[in-house]
């Protein structure tokens, strides 16, 4: 069992936790996730690693209520416990000095940035960042985004908040100054990511996108997460999850995630509306 | 002891069936299928046993049970006692006696089954080892006093639960390290619970865990902790009983498709996660109507039957080979055909074809001829020209067979592997390339049988015993 040693609301439906897991907190590095289940009858969803805290021995989870199983972590308060926690798993980042590189957070991707967005600018790189969001209340981690970044820009789709726009909007503006940028680095949700891959794979620039395909026991036993990068099929939990954007079929990966979407609708309608017909056994 | 005509009056007793469930029943619930001995049925087959002097039976069992002494034990009504002796041997008796292919171990040497049929052998190890779960008395064997040793076991597999049985035995303090969330390997996520309730295999867990074993799930060792991590941390021995758990693709067009499952995808998600019991358990499953699963494998039976269970119409087993070079247990290959399993022999899969939206709606297959026999002595398919087929499906699951985990070799540079990826280890001993560091089992021989990964356990036990006793054991090596 997994504590809960700090539960708070990030944004709407986007909350954070602080798990005491020593031991992760120990070893992962920038890049790196998690998988977790909530209780008996719960699945395993990965969940990447924000931050982590060894000498409190705490990582940091952020996550944004989708499905029933998010809810149901969503409703955990702190001091409750998490039944499995798995990890560190996937490759780290590679990070080293590259020169300028580019982080771009979009939405919920924004909490797997920070953590790379960090250790690129540990490493001595000139760090430009910029997030996204759907609408100002959904905008996450600006504050630790600016502490770490060099530059940061923030947009929202509908203007609410910074530039009125999409990140790659920005991107495209960033390029245009003409400053050298020798890395991009690209989590969000996989439209996002494809436009950025469509805007940087013109100028040759370098793209590292993080894939979120559907995952089971995320220590490459069943393939689950398969992806089609550059013609090859790699396991994102043990090959990646990240991977050169340029070289990704991101719409594969698409209808690959939707895979499961009418049971992930039954399965949250129940949660929400646990009285109804047909509902099943369990309690949320 | 037995006269010569006693021998003949019982070589002809039939042999006693296990009652089951129906097929047609049993092949849409995931109750086990047979239901077991009841006590007076298992005395009755206990009585054909001639208690040979000289008992090759045991000689069959890689990890040489007492086969005639729990019998007989059977026989005088000692249904626990029975129990008691399976253990000595075996820490994990009901999954054996459910799982372990004994027409050709205990069962093929059988002098009985030299005329007519062996003795169930099988049968009573399971039925003596379910009587004593079902008393939930639990009885401490022997035990060695404390060495002060610990060694670290790496996956819960049988080869690591086996092992992890006998050391505690000897008095070390054993820690298993499980990467899943629960701990028996193929044993929880892979062999459906029709074949092998995952009760059955919890209990054998527990009673290690009462023996003082350490079993610690969520560990993916390689991840958290490298092997030399877990030297530095204390631990005087390894053992490697990770299992040969990686899926291997077709590598044809199409298998990134939705409804492509790998094996172990398909039964993880059923098995493990219970996904048959969707919604009441969380993790969601694919239910195809018209369902292919490539491969002729144990494998690829249980993800046949499992596919028949989640409500398909039509379950195909696709194989490239004829019914004669079927790697699965006869048994099972019956079992499926019972149940209405519906056989594509001779046939290759060319490619998965899809709809628009990512889903699978066929096959392509060619038919095949079977030429001049290959390396492993089957008779190589050869393509027949102009023989390409659809097969209308709305499902695949690819049981073609596993590969080794690099995941622990690549993290453990002074670790010798083989050119598939398997550790290099002893036969006779599991010791590796790595001073302290033993394998055994799957990760070793690629996939296997449970019982040969217990039989690596078992010999690793005691050569890790050997190796942490030091010089101490060794003289009285020497001496015996």
């Amino acid at each position: 069992m997994f504590p809960i040693v700090d539960a708070r609301l990030l944004a709407a439906s986007v909350k954070q936790f602080r798990v005491a897991a020593p031991e992760i907190a120990e070893k992962c590095k920038p890049g790196q996730f998690v998988v977790l289940r909530t209780h008996e009858e719960g699945e395993r969803i990965p969940l990447t690693i924000a931050d982590a805290d060894p000498s409190a021995g705490t990582i940091t989870l952020i996550f944004q209520e989708v499905g029933k199983s998010t809810m149901y972590l969503g409703k955990l308060k702190t001091g409750d416990s998490i039944l499995d926690l798995i990890g560190p798993l996937g490759r780290p980042t590679h990070i080293e000095n590259f020169g300028t590189v580019v982080c771009i957070g979009g939405g919920i991707g924004i909490a797997p940035v920070y953590p790379i967005a960090k250790g690129m600018r540990e490493a001595g790189n000139k760090v430009i960042s910029i997030i996204g969001a759907r609408t100002k209340d959904l905008l996450i981690l600006e504050e630790e985004m600016a502490k770490v970044s060099h530059v940061l820009k923030v947009s929202t789709d509908d203007g609410s908040y910074g530039y009125h726009g999409f990140v790659s909007d920005v991107l495209q503006d960033v390029i245009d100054e003409g400053d050298p940028i020798h890395l991009v680095v690209a989590i969000g949700p996989v439209p996002m990511m494809r436009v950025v891959c469509n805007v940087t794979r013109g100028k040759n620039l370098k793209t590292v996108v993080s894939l979120n395909p559907i995952m089971v026991d995320a220590t490459g036993m069943c393939g689950a997460c398969r992806v089609s990068v550059g013609g090859r099929t790699r396991f994102v939990c043990v090959d990646g999850p990240e991977f050169d954007g340029h070289e990704v079929n991101f719409a594969e990966l698409v209808k690959r995630q939707r895979a499961y979407l009418d049971q992930e609708q039954q399965a949250a309608k129940m949660f929400l509306h646990p009285g109804d017909a047909c509902a099943g056994g369990k309690s949320g | 002891m037995t006269e010569p005509t006693e021998k003949k009056k019982k070589a002809q007793i039939p042999r006693t069936p296990m009652p089951e469930q129906q097929p047609k029943v049993r092949a849409r619930n995931f109750d086990e299928v047979p239901f077991g001995y009841t006590p007076e049925l298992a005395k009755l087959e206990a009585s054909r046993c001639l208690q040979c002097k000289k008992p090759v039976c045991v000689t069959g069992c890689p990890v040489s049970v007492d086969i005639p002494g729990f019998i007989w034990l059977i026989l005088q009504e000692d249904f626990r006692g029975a129990a008691r002796k399976l253990k000595e041997m075996n820490s994990l008796p009901a999954v054996c006696g459910r799982v372990c292919p004994q027409e050709d171990q205990c069962e093929k040497v059988c002098i009985l089954g030299k005329k007519g049929e062996p003795v169930a052998i099988g049968r009573l190890e399971r039925f003596a080892a379910d009587f004593e779960q079902k008393q939930g008395e639990f009885t401490r064997p022997a035990m060695a006093s404390p060495t002060g040793k610990k060694v670290a076991v790496v996956g819960s597999g049988p080869a690591g639960l086996t092992l992890a049985g006998d050391l505690i035995k000897k008095g070390h303090k054993v820690t298993v390290f499980e990467a899943l969330h629960k701990a028996g390997g193929v044993l929880v996520y892979g062999i459906p619970e029709f074949r092998l309730p995952k009760a059955i295999v919890q209990a054998e867990v527990d009673y290690l865990q009462k023996l003082g074993v350490e079993v610690k799930c969520d560990m993916v060792i390689g991840k958290i902790f490298t092997v030399d991590d877990l030297m530095a941390n204390g631990y005087d021995a390894v053992f490697l009983g990770m299992g040969a758990g990686l899926p291997t693709f077709m590598n044809i067009p199409g298998e990134n498709l939705n409804g492509v499952y790998s094996a172990n995808e398909y039964l993880t998600r059923s098995n493990l996660m219970k996904a048959y019991l969707f919604p009441q358990y969380d993790t969601p499953i694919a239910r195809g109507k018209k369902v292919a699963v490539l491969g002729g494998g144990n494998v690829a039976m249980d993800s046949a039957r499992t596919a028949l269970r989640l409500g398909a119409d039509e379950v195909y087993i696709v194989y490239r080979r004829s019914k004669k070079e079927l790697p699965a247990r006869i048994e099972e290959v019956h079992h499926a055909e019972e149940e209405g399993i519906q056989f594509h022999f001779l046939t290759l899969p060319v490619e998965i074809l899809g709809k628009d939206d990512g889903w699978v709606c066929g096959m392509k297959c060619q038919k095949m001829d079977l030429g001049e026999p290959d390396e492993s002595g089957r008779r190589r398919p050869i393509p027949i020209p102009g023989s390409e087929f659809v097969l209308e499906v709305d499902m695949v699951v690819v049981a073609i067979g596993t590969g080794a985990n690099p995941l622990i070799p690549s993290t453990t540079p002074d670790l010798k592997t083989n050119k598939w990826g398997y550790i290099i280890a002893d036969p006779e001993t599991g010791a590796t390339s790595k001073k302290g560091v033993y394998a055994g089992g799957d990760i070793v021989t690629g996939s296997a049988t449970v019982i040969l990964a217990m039989g690596a356990g078992r010999k690793a036990a005691d050569a890790i015993h050997k190796y942490v006793m030091g010089e101490q054991a060794r003289s009285g090596e020497q001496g015996a």
